[in-house]
């Protein structure tokens, strides 16, 4: 798999907050019913995480688990793991009905961090980023700009951006441009 | 004359001198001014000319409602017309000129429109532009064209940046003055999440300026120590220069804040739109001094009474040497003291009303003010500039009674608050009888989802004028508001404001009352707009009665200060001309924003490159590189053709095709929509969304398929791959993959809720390359792998999962080009490497790739049709020949009971077929198959249409399909397409697949 490259292959940028293309993710949509016996063991048995709440992220050993919709999960595992996370939870959901997609290429992440993090971000998504609604293991599925995206936190206070492939350096460009010198807001993280 | 002040001016830094230049002078301001104070400071009382008269026009406010000092502001990038001088913060080096005159401000030949005013009035361009139609082209528009209009039009690109910014609060306040400051502190002390936006650089609104106590302490020290109070707050945010500009539903709304135009050199975004969602709004805006209506008071130096308190106490500027106070309340006598103060002359107040003031005007008398009851102003005297004005009864017709020298007129009428923000949601205003102004009826706020109101007034903007009241009120609201928004409230104590009492105005809606018509004509209500009374009363004479539609017959309100000090005034003139009571007329509708906002920020930051996402496949660096001509194809661009050397494009697309026929091509198809549909219910669902069965496709098979709407037209089409007995994969068009997508969970969420299907788009998922041609296969085959793709390992028509050299590839046997073909989809993130593969390995068929164009003639030349070209949402499937695709034996599919109508089963319909010009030219785009005759318009009959028409190097020559009426039963008949040059082209109705017409090349 040497040959598989990111879609921007790691650019970074360093405004008032860094923005950087994160290394390939494994990415697998799941879709069925969260509240089943079979979903619960079936995302455990691939990550070692629970369902998550609405909303929500769930880290487990080997992998994390986003709420995206009321029947539907995203699945992130390492790159390399990916087919085999998929075959584990096709087998674990094998008697029920449910959907198991692969879509790791098909996406892109950024991750931005520094103090003012909140602040680019909440020039691009319609989103509450406050510190008391948005934390660690929250997870928005809204847009960035003009695209669709997800944003989620990390306990590291760093937030991670997926957006779809194609439209990578438009997200890549849209967060440098508000992440550039001279537009602090000073709202989110006041000086 | 106009000057600076040894005293005041509060707000200057008399440290820090900035130069500034107006119509290329050269004047020196403070820091802290306002241009139109730095202006003034310098003499400079005449700024602008007027809209329709070009009469010289001066400032008449000192804020957002100014009407008549709008500038051209900056250069080149940097440029933007009216700009109101009141609200532009005086910086070093700012460049600026007047604005609507010709060739000078000091000499406008357009004022001859003002002796020529007679002629005219409200209306006039309705009843003289009327015919003939061509008079309006050639002689009107020119000339309203050069004699009309404010600003200029930028001609440089915007050389700012801008951006939006979303936030949550629990209570806005806007407005940054005593009682939004009181509101802000309520709200935020019992924990809420507060947001107070104030539009001008400084806290406290006029309270510093009318002065007064609060607690014993001075107004101004009462503010500072609220706005330290405010700052500690972790929950309160402070933000000056943001303006409140609309109040949306749900608790929308936005705050326009101005980065950078006080210092344009600053780095960072010019302006940036807050876009917020607050729980409870509280506007705290305050109110608007109204002008009087009298004959000349448009006169450069007539000003409201508070603009002129304004620029003495906040600039140190005098407005004029000798002041005539012209007023019908006791407000105004404020600004007659800070004039005397200051050692300024004011050789009379003339109170309108009968009676007088109260303690206010006592007091003035005392101090030896000369006070004239029951007066008015009959007429101004001067042109350019105020020389004095003619006194009158104001009970009477304006028989002069005196003439007094002065340089300028301090008027007041009265004051309004400020419910625009109220009412852009839907609060309802009150007349109030005593104070003479419309303001919000607290009863009647507007509401949000759960009917329960979002916007709340405090301070003058609810209607009380007094200092003491306006603290309560502003605490009140501050209160109720964080209540509303869910937070416990122990009612605090307001602190207590200095009372003076003050006796009730009296309403003044013109000068003299009896004011006859030629001081009608002179007595003005809209500056900019040039709206004068004699015009609102022509309406209402002609029979205008709604004050909608008198506001656009007479165009009062309708200039960039959508009527800001005119409003209230129109109205009430409006009223008295039909003679009916003031609320009974209402006012017109107040719509965001409360001032024009910059188009940069609405626009945020996408400009230049991220004006718009552009979609990249994961070869498209590698099209960009390899002289790729891009086309748009939804917000993709895909290459249309591949140039080489100084070749046209037609050469390249020519070059492509043959290459792809003689020997092997490659196209990158990643664009192409693919979702995975699946579960027990797969097959019914798809057998209802496609008109062909799909539930009868064997694992390991394709099916071409057809997609129509509830109405029977053709929206997609494309290949479906069964993957297992419960999954389906369906491709779709570029332009179909998110729309078939969210077509497809459409029906499924709310009609077929019950059925167990579940989809995903994974379009880009996958790297999708077709390798075609004759030498596809070999290629292929050169990078090993264990896939077999031998005629027999892999059937025209199936697909197949495994590894073509080191990838993990899915090949389909599916052909667009009528060649041997495979489209072979691979991991997006090694669909670089896999096509960098395929050139080497297709080196020694000189491989390469072809564009959209190449693909687009290689389908017509088989008579495959495009959604999109054959296609335009009123075509069905049988109309395109294709019954073959449309299932008889289900019992139902999306489309299916449409084309039964009559219409649709018609005989009588176009319909496809081919087309082969008899000299072998190409069909010019977009023509029709004329027929005999014309129709009721005069126009050409027409009998069908092309809808693909190339050149096919293949065949050297032009082919086409097109509809026409009869469709394959006019086979080798010849009819004629027009031509742009108006004449026609003879071509052969032919079969429609023009090439290997029995599909053997394809099936190798």
């Amino acid at each position: 798999m040497s040959k598989a490259v990111s879609a921007l292959d790691g650019v970074t940028f360093d405004g008032f907050a860094k923005v950087e293309e994160t290394r390939l993710r494994g990415m697998i949509t799941v879709r069925g019913d969260l509240a089943s016996k079979e979903m619960a063991a079936a995302v455990t048995a691939a990550t070692g995480a629970a369902v998550p709440e609405v909303r929500k992220v769930t880290f487990g050993n080997t992998g994390a688990v986003a709420w995206m919709s009321p029947d539907e999960l995203l699945v992130v595992v390492d790159y390399e793991a990916a087919n085999t996370t998929v075959a584990t939870l096709t087998d674990a959901l094998k008697d029920s009905h449910a959907l198991v997609a692969n879509v790791s290429d098909a996406r892109a992440v950024f991750r931005l961090s520094g103090d003012s993090s909140r602040d680019v971000l909440a020039k691009l998504a319609p989103v509450d980023f406050a510190k008391d609604a948005f934390g660690a293991a929250d997870i928005r599925r809204s847009r960035i700009a003009q695209v669709p995206a997800a944003v989620w936190g990390n306990e590291d206070g760093s937030f991670e951006v997926i957006c779809f492939r194609s439209v990578a350096q438009y997200v890549f460009d849209v967060l440098k441009v508000s992440a550039q010198p001279g537009g602090e807001v000073g709202f989110h993280c006041r000086a | 004359m106009s000057t600076r002040l040894t005293t005041g001016g509060r707000l200057l830094n008399k440290s820090k001198q900035v130069t500034f230049s107006f119509n290329g002078k050269q004047f020196t301001g403070f820091e802290g001014d306002t241009l139109a104070s730095a202006l003034l400071a310098n003499d400079q009382m005449l700024m602008g000319r007027s809209f329709k008269y070009h009469r010289p026009r001066g400032v008449v406010a000192s804020g957002a409602e100014e009407p008549n000092a709008l500038v051209n502001l900056g250069k080149g990038g940097k440029f933007e017309p009216n700009q109101r001088a009141t609200t532009t913060e005086l910086y070093d080096g700012l460049t600026c000129t007047s604005q609507n005159h010709w060739p000078s401000l000091e000499f406008d030949v357009g004022v001859v429109n003002n002796y020529a005013a007679r002629a005219l009035p409200a209306g006039f361009y309705y009843k003289t532009f009327m015919a003939p139609a061509a008079a309006w082209k050639h002689v009107f528009e020119p000339i309203v064209r050069h004699s009309a209009g404010l600003g200029k039009a930028p001609k440089d690109r915007d050389a700012d940046r801008y951006e939006h910014f979303y936030a949550f609060f629990d209570v806005v306040v806007v407005g940054g003055g005593v009682a939004g400051l009181m509101a802000a502190k309520a709200a935020g002390k019992v924990g809420a999440k507060v947001l107070l936006m104030e539009q001008t650089a400084h806290w406290g609104g006029r309270a510093p300026v009318d002065g007064g106590k609060v607690d014993g302490v001075k107004v101004d020290d009462f503010i500072d120590a609220t706005v330290a109070e405010l700052e500690v707050m972790d929950n309160v945010t402070l933000r000056n220069r943001m303006m409140g500009a609309g109040v949306y539903d749900h608790g929308y709304i936005l705050g326009y804040e101005r980065l950078t135009d006080h210092a344009p050199l600053m780095d960072g975004p010019r302006h940036r739109l807050w876009r917020i969602r607050a729980k409870q709004i509280v506007t705290a805006t305050g109110a608007i001094e109204r002008p009087l209506s009298f004959a000349g008071n448009d006169i450069p130096g007539v000003m409201l009474a508070s603009a002129m308190r304004d620029y003495i106490v906040n600039h140190g500027v005098s407005s004029g040497d000798r002041v005539v106070v012209v007023a019908n309340n006791d407000d105004a006598y404020r600004t007659a003291f800070t004039l005397k103060i200051h050692g300024l002359d004011v050789p009379v107040i003339l109170d309108a009303r009968p009676n007088g003031g109260g303690p206010l005007a006592d007091a003035a008398r005392e101090q030896g003010f000369r006070v004239e009851n029951g007066k008015g102003i009959a007429k101004v005297k001067g042109g350019k500039r105020v020389t004095g004005v003619a006194i009158c009864s104001q009970a009477g017709e304006g028989a002069v009674l005196e003439e007094i020298a002065c340089d300028a007129v301090a008027m007041s009428g009265g004051w309004s608050p400020v419910v625009h923000l109220w009412s852009h949601c839907g609060g309802k205003l009150i007349w109030d009888e005593v104070q003479a102004h419309f303001r919000p009826d607290p009863d009647r706020a507007p509401t949000s989802h759960d009917g329960n109101p979002f916007v709340s007034t405090a301070g003058t903007a609810s209607g009380p004028l007094k200092l003491d009241d306006v603290l309560v009120d502003g605490l009140k609201a501050g209160e109720a508001a964080a209540e509303a928004a869910g937070f416990i409230v122990t009612a605090a104590e307001a602190p207590k404001g200095e009372v003076h009492d003050e006796a009730p105005l009296q309403a003044c809606w013109l000068m003299p009352q009896g004011a006859g018509p030629k001081l009608r004509m002179k007595a003005w209500l809209d500056y900019q707009n040039d709206v004068k009374v004699s015009d609102v009363k022509l309406a209402a004479q002609e029979g205008y009665e709604s004050v909608e539609h008198t506001k656009r017959y007479t165009t009062l309100g309708m200039a960039t200060d959508q009527g800001k000090l005119s409003n209230i005034n129109g109205l009430a003139v409006l009223s008295d001309a039909l003679n009916q009571p003031i609320p009974a007329t209402g006012t017109t509708t107040f719509r965001p924003p409360y001032t024009p906002i910059s188009m940069g920020a609405i626009a945020g930051e996408a400009r230049d490159e991220v004006f718009q996402p552009l979609r990249r496949t994961p070869i498209h660096d590698w099209h960009e590189a390899s002289g790729a001509f891009f086309e748009p194809v939804g917000h993709w661009r895909r290459p249309y053709c591949f140039l080489r050397g100084s070749e046209s494009h037609a050469d390249a697309v020519s070059r492509e095709i043959r290459q792809t026929r003689d020997s092997v091509g490659l196209l990158d198809a990643s664009t192409l929509g693919k979702i995975i549909v699946k579960g027990p219910d797969a097959g019914k669902f798809l057998d209802m969304m496609y008109t062909n069965m799909m539930s009868s496709l064997k694992p390991g098979k394709c099916r071409y398929g057809l997609m129509c709407n509830e109405n029977g037209f053709l929206i997609d089409d494309g290949v479906v791959a069964r993957i297992d007995e419960d999954t389906f994969l369906c491709h779709t068009t570029t332009g179909g993959a998110e729309r078939i997508h969210g077509w497809m969970e459409d029906w499924l969420q709310c009609e077929w809720w019950d059925w167990q299907v579940y989809t995903a788009n994974v379009t880009e998922q996958y790297a999708q390359i077709a390798v075609v041609g004759p030498n596809a296969r070999k290629v292929i085959e050169k990078l090993g792998g264990e896939m077999d793709v031998s005629k027999e390992g892999l059937a025209f028509m199936e697909w197949k999962d495994g590894k073509i050299g080191g990838f993990d590839a899915r090949a389909y046997r599916i052909s667009f080009s009528g060649e041997l073909s495979y489209e072979i989809a691979v991991p997006a993130s090694q669909g670089r490497a896999f096509w960098d593969a395929l050139l080497e390995a297709g080196a020694e068929f000189n491989i390469m790739p072809y564009g959209t164009e190449a693909l687009h003639v290689m389908r017509a030349e088989k008579g495959f049709i495009m959604i999109g070209d054959e296609t335009d949402g009123t075509v069905i499937p049988q109309d395109l020949n294709m019954q073959w695709a449309i299932s008889k034996k289900k019992e139902d599919f999306l489309g299916k009971r449409a084309q039964m109508r009559d219409h649709m089963a018609s005989d009588d319909r176009w319909k496809l077929a081919g087309f082969e010009t008899e000299d072998g030219s190409v069909i010019p785009d977009g023509a029709y198959i004329v027929n005999h005759g014309t129709n009721a318009n005069g126009q050409r009959n027409v009998q069908g249409r092309v809808t693909s028409t190339y050149y096919s190097p293949t065949l050297d020559r032009g082919i086409a399909m097109g509809l026409i009426h009869g469709g394959m039963k006019r086979l080798g008949d010849v009819v004629e397409f027009n031509k742009v040059d108006g004449s026609t082209v003879k071509a052969k109705v032919v079969d429609p697949v023009f090439y290997d017409k029995d599909g053997e090349k394809q099936n190798v």
